[in-house]
């Protein structure tokens, strides 16, 4: 733990896509403090072919609010000097990103495991939903949550002092 | 009180959105959603499965023991599948 950060993690829930490295430079542009930047990027993919898009439902409001609560735990866990996180909702094509996370720190170890960290509670926590569009039938099935994304989400142990 | 709807939840049970006057004895999540399965056709294919039904109060996850009390806006939609 190391206490609660003074700086806000930079949130944005919107259906546009994004520039990941535009997102980066923004973030570390002027700072001399950093010395690791870990950005994942989550892609939309064709499943061979067959995917023609996926649509992400979200909860407008609770969506903001899920993030902001997970990047805020991951900066009382590691000693991480900043968070981006972009989520998109809307129709999306494969290739196109769905979702960013960046996490910058002075030291690698730091942003390595909040950018993970992240990631695992995004998937399980944020209030998103994905149907896919098939190429051959339209729109089809909801994506159901994955127990492997549960078991990733639990191997973080509770930070102390959590609810 | 709003009851909001998401993904197939709100799929099945037609609506994204209602707005109930909650019945006297409905203390918590699991109370309603036990009573709103009982509404209609929607409802209950809606809410078969309470067990996989997830909810929110005023934009906060919560289990269904939680009680309603003071609740503005109620949320149920499947687990979450973003990132």
């Amino acid at each position: 733990m190391t206490g609660v950060p003074e700086w806000k993690p930079a949130i944005r829930v919107q259906p546009e896509p994004f520039d990941a490295a535009a997102e980066a430079r923004r973030m570390t542009e002027g700072r001399k403090d950093l010395g690791a930047l870990v950005s994942f990027v989550g892609l939309c993919r064709d499943e061979g072919g067959t995917l023609e898009a996926l649509e992400l439902e979200h909860y407008p409001g609770m969506a903001e609010e899920a993030i902001g609560a997970i990047a805020r735990e991951a900066a009382e866990r590691w000693p991480v000097a900043a968070i981006t996180i972009i989520h998109r909702y809307g129709r999306i094509a494969p290739g196109e990103p769905i979702v960013v996370v960046l996490a910058a720190s002075a030291h690698r170890e730091a942003a390595f495991e909040a950018a993970s960290f992240l990631m695992d509670f995004l998937k399980t926590r944020a209030p998103f939903w994905k149907k896919e569009h098939r190429r051959d039938a339209g729109p089809g099935d909801w994506v159901a949550a994955k127990a492997s994304d549960d078991a990733a989400a639990g191997r973080w142990r509770p930070a102390r002092g959590a609810k | 009180m709003r009851i909001r709807y998401f993904a197939w939840v709100r799929e099945r049970v037609g609506s994204p959105e209602e707005t109930i006057e909650l019945p006297e004895g409905i203390a918590s999540v699991r109370d309603l959603i036990a009573w709103l399965a009982g509404r209609d056709e929607g409802h209950a294919a809606a809410f078969a499965e309470p067990d996989v039904i997830r909810a929110a109060i005023d934009l906060e996850h919560v289990d269904h023991d939680t009680p309603l009390a003071g609740a503005r806006e109620v949320a149920f939609f499947p687990p979450m599948t973003g990132g």
